[in-house]
């Protein structure tokens, strides 16, 4: 199955076309069609995955199929398979089929039923190419198309404007990032002497095949794509306006999937990334020092939030912050193996918002509370989510949590270790703080809700069970997926393979996780530290600064855009109406002017002149001529005797 | 006695003649001098007839005094004509040709 | 033949100036008889060239008739008789050009064809009837289209002047 990986990518885009030509047709509106396909994709991305565990040999798949070949580079695509592959592709079909079949019940009767799920199929297909890419431009290809689908999948209910104004706020902030990356590509293609090959980079980079001026700013090139697609400080604004899609969209794309694409494509180049930045020298690098400024402005901003959607969303940008940390301090496989598990336990959460949603009709939590009496299976499913999310040991999140933390130490790099503690503690808080304003309390809706329908909650209890086992893969002592998935090339450290479990910090994290949760239970069931942004002034400004998301959007559209988009708008105007039509006027004026030229002087005076000479010379001549017609007799005579002497003459001399 | 004594005295007088023709004003005076002009032109008939010793310019002369007579008549018949229309014989007032 | 010579000489002295003064003079009157003398000159000249009855006729017709049918002209137009205020156009001097140009021209070419022969009178003279035989003979055609002329010319003039 390795060998044909090139099929997962490819099922999902079959469907895409199929759904779009077929699907109003069929029974289910296209849904079948979607369903199928990505099972399909599933059962072989498993198929996959079990081929790789049980190789004996373990070692990468390359296959490379050239389209075109150019002056010596060779364009084409290909499929790589090694441990980081066969992960993605486990999780992206998995949950893109959770999605699926959830879809089929949240999005019962939509307007655009069918071409959602032509969305979901193509979108499926491009990250799936993305993930399997051996080469950079088919990545990027992969890159571009996800965040086309996004902006697709984000706007479907394009008819309010601020559903429309939130999908191209994502693809333009995303797009800021993809020409960085596109940068970035360019740069290492001429680095590694033309060449677009993924493995080749790697090799050049750890070996020293590429001068590190050269490296350090192709990586940074890229670096500013993984800021835009995976939401890293400052281009996280688009996520959580990105909640104006349907839930599953966001579940699928803006938790699990696309916004990750980043973190792989950073663990997927690591050793360009690693050379580049130096990780293993230690001290501050800006793939880390991002990382873990995401980490804590994210989690400050969840705090403020009424939308139960956005608490998520700044949960996920939190999230990806601590990956894109983890990458900074060489933890590799700590950063994919969270990557892993948030996949679940975050797509769990947000499918179970949206059962909420569905039921009272409103993204509010202030429209929620009491919920676990009426919607039971989303109350434990939410539950479960929430608590692998704030890393309580046993579920998921704690183990992919901690081993990030771990990484941070074994690589002394102290900082990056306080600001992961702190982001755990303020994670704990924040979900703990979420959970009770929707289940606890009293309800403040119209109607009591109901509890969703089973196409809504079966993928949730999947999900929910997951999240609480899928994290033992990595124990201590079973360490599975660090045997399956490993960086695995020539000149990589061993630095990266392996890191020692150390129960102190486990304990430690685990402590910091619980005293969130204390923290935020106290303010709500006691009313401990009631008051205090209202009292203190430092207090009340933080919190006046985290209403307004930092002023971000502020300084980015009135700051940035409107003083590069107004005078460049004003300048065209401008050569609109002079330069423009000032050549056009011109041409009119010229022609005017030569007409008039034309008439005045060639028309009236030459021709004219030429005419009215003509008619004058003949009546000068006439008026000359005239004076020999006197009427008198003699005058004649007078000229008659005289030609005719002369005449007489000349016959006579000269015969 | 030499030919060209005649003809010349013709000349002299032909040469008058057309004076009087082209500078006289009253018709009656033109009309004088074209019977001049004639009468040269009878000098040099006769004059030639007697150097060929033939009798032809006789002849012809004659012819020529016949013609003469005519023409004064019809001639003053138009003067006359022109005295009655315009009350003068100046010639210089028929113009209606004028033009 | 110095005897001719000499009455040649007088003859033209007189017609000359007669003739001069014929196209010179203010008075209608004196102009015809100047003419008469004019004529009468032609017809002594006819006589020094033994053409007698071209000079009688050219007295009789002539002077007989012709100047007195000039001076009824004169009369029937109430010319002044006397000297009148202008008998010149305004042409006189291109005229005298003409006139004087011809002169020249026509004085050329006679001294150039005629310059030094001379008439000959031989024996035999010639009188009328070898005239008459002339005219009546091979010129009859001539003789009588004058004579038709001659008609056609009388009628015209009663013609052209009839008053009605």
């Amino acid at each position: 199955m390795l060998e044909n990986a090139w099929l997962i990518p490819l099922v999902p885009a079959i469907s895409f076309f199929l759904i779009l030509f077929f699907g109003k047709r069929m029974p289910k509106k296209g849904a079948e069609i979607g369903i199928l396909a990505v099972g399909a994709s599933c059962a072989m991305a498993v198929a996959c995955a079990l081929d790789w565990i049980g190789q004996t040999d373990p070692h990468e798949i390359h296959r490379h199929a050239t389209w075109f070949e150019i002056g010596g580079v060779d364009i084409g695509v290909g499929i790589l398979v090694d441990g980081l592959t066969v992960m993605m592709l486990v999780v992206v079909t998995f949950i893109s089929l959770m999605v699926h079949v959830y879809s089929t019940g949240y999005m019962h009767q939509d307007r655009r039923y069918t071409y959602f799920f032509a969305a979901l199929s193509l979108f499926t297909a491009s990250m799936l190419t993305l993930v399997v890419a051996d080469n950079t431009l088919q990545l990027m290809i992969g890159w571009e198309l996800v965040g086309l689908c996004s902006f697709m999948l984000i706007g479907h209910w394009w008819e309010e404007g601020a559903n429309s104004d939130a999908a191209i706020k994502a693809f333009i902030t995303t797009r800021t990032g993809a020409v960085g990356l596109m940068l970035g590509i360019i740069t290492l293609f001429f680095a590694a002497s033309t060449n677009f090959d993924i493995q080749n980079l790697n090799r050049l980079a750890l070996t020293e095949g590429i001068s590190h001026n050269v490296l350090l700013a192709g990586a940074t090139l890229l670096f500013l794509g993984v800021m835009g697609k995976s939401a890293q400080f400052p281009l996280h604004v688009w996520l959580p306006d990105a909640m104006a899609g349907p839930t599953p969209v966001s579940a699928l794309i803006h938790a699990a999937t696309m916004v990750v694409a980043g973190v792989y494509l950073v663990a997927r180049l690591y050793g360009v990334f690693w050379s580049a930045f130096s990780i293993e020298v230690g001290g501050i690098n800006l793939i880390a020092l991002i990382g873990g400024i995401t980490v804590i402005i994210a989690a400050l901003l969840a705090f403020v939030q009424d939308d139960v959607k956005k608490v998520l969303a700044y949960s996920t940008v939190s999230q990806l912050g601590y990956m894109i940390m983890a990458l900074g301090v060489g933890a590799w496989t700590a950063a994919v193996f969270h990557l892993f598990t948030h996949a679940f336990f975050k797509a769990n959460l947000f499918l179970g918002s949206g059962s909420l949603i569905h039921a009272v009709h409103s993204n509010n939590m202030s429209d929620m509370g009491g919920m676990r009496k009426y919607m039971p299976t989303t109350f434990w499913t939410f539950m479960v989510g929430s608590v692998a999310l704030a890393g309580i040991p046993p579920l998921a999140g704690f183990w992919s949590k901690d081993e990030i933390l771990n990484g941070a130490l074994e690589g002394h790099f102290g900082l990056f270790l306080v600001v992961g503690l702190v982001g755990a503690f303020m994670t704990a808080c924040y979900m703990t703080r979420a959970c009770y304003k929707i289940f606890w309390g009293e309800f403040n809706g119209h109607h009591p809700p109901h509890e969703s329908p089973r196409s809504m909650t079966t993928p949730l209890v999947i999900l929910g069970v997951l999240s609480v086992f899928v994290g033992l893969l990595n124990a201590p002592g079973i360490e599975l997926f660090n045997e399956w998935v490993h960086f695995d090339v020539e000149g990589a450290p061993e630095f990266l393979h392996h890191h020692e479990f150390n129960p102190g910090l486990a304990a430690g994290s685990a402590v910091v996780a619980l005293l969130g949760i204390a923290a935020a239970a106290a303010y709500y069931l006691r009313g401990a530290f009631r008051g205090l942004t209202e009292k203190v002034g430092f207090l009340r400004t933080g919190y006046k600064v985290l209403v307004n998301k930092y002023y971000l959007d502020a300084l980015f559209i009135d700051g940035i855009i409107r003083n590069i988009q107004y005078p460049i708008a004003k300048a065209a105007y401008w050569i609109n109406q002079n330069v423009i039509d000032g050549i056009v006027n011109a041409a009119g004026i010229g022609a005017r002017s030569a007409a008039r030229l034309t008439y005045d002087y060639i028309d009236q005076k030459v021709v004219d002149g030429i005419v009215n000479g003509a008619g004058m010379t003949a009546e000068g001549g006439g008026a000359a001529l005239r004076k020999t017609q006197s009427g008198r007799v003699q005058q004649y005579a007078a000229y008659l005797f005289g030609a005719s002497a002369l005449l007489a003459l000349a016959l006579v001399f000269l015969t | 006695m030499y030919l060209n004594q005649f003809l010349f005295l013709a000349a002299i007088l032909f040469c008058f003649g057309v004076y009087g023709v082209l500078a006289r004003k009253n018709g009656v005076l033109v009309l004088m001098s074209i019977e001049l002009m004639l009468n040269a032109v009878n000098i040099n008939l006769i004059a030639f007839g007697a150097f060929r010793d033939n009798v032809v310019g006789q002849v012809f002369a004659l012819f020529v005094i016949a013609i003469a007579a005519a023409e004064v008549g019809v001639g003053l018949a138009i003067v006359l004509v022109i005295f009655r229309n315009k009350a003068s014989i100046d010639l210089d007032k028929v113009d209606l040709m004028k033009g | 033949m110095l005897v001719q010579n000499v009455v040649f000489g007088i003859l033209s002295v007189v017609m000359i100036v007669a003739a001069f003064r014929l196209v010179t003079t203010k008075n209608v009157v004196r102009a015809a008889l100047f003419l008469a003398i004019v004529l009468a000159g032609v017809a002594a000249q006819f006589l020094l060239l033994a053409s007698e009855f071209v000079a009688v006729v050219q007295v009789l017709v002539y002077i007989g008739a012709i100047v007195v049918l000039l001076l009824f002209g004169v009369m029937l137009t109430r010319a002044p008789i006397g000297r009148e205020a202008d008998v010149d156009n305004e042409q006189r001097w291109l005229g005298a050009l003409v006139a004087l140009f011809l002169l020249g021209a026509l004085g050329a070419v006679l001294s150039d064809a005629w310059g030094k022969q001379k008439i000959e009178f031989e024996g035999t003279v010639r009188r009328v009837g070898d005239v008459s035989d002339s005219i009546f003979g091979p010129y009859l055609i001539p003789f009588e289209v004058t004579s038709i002329l001659l008609l056609a010319a009388l009628v015209g003039a009663v013609a052209i002047a009839r008053r009605d």
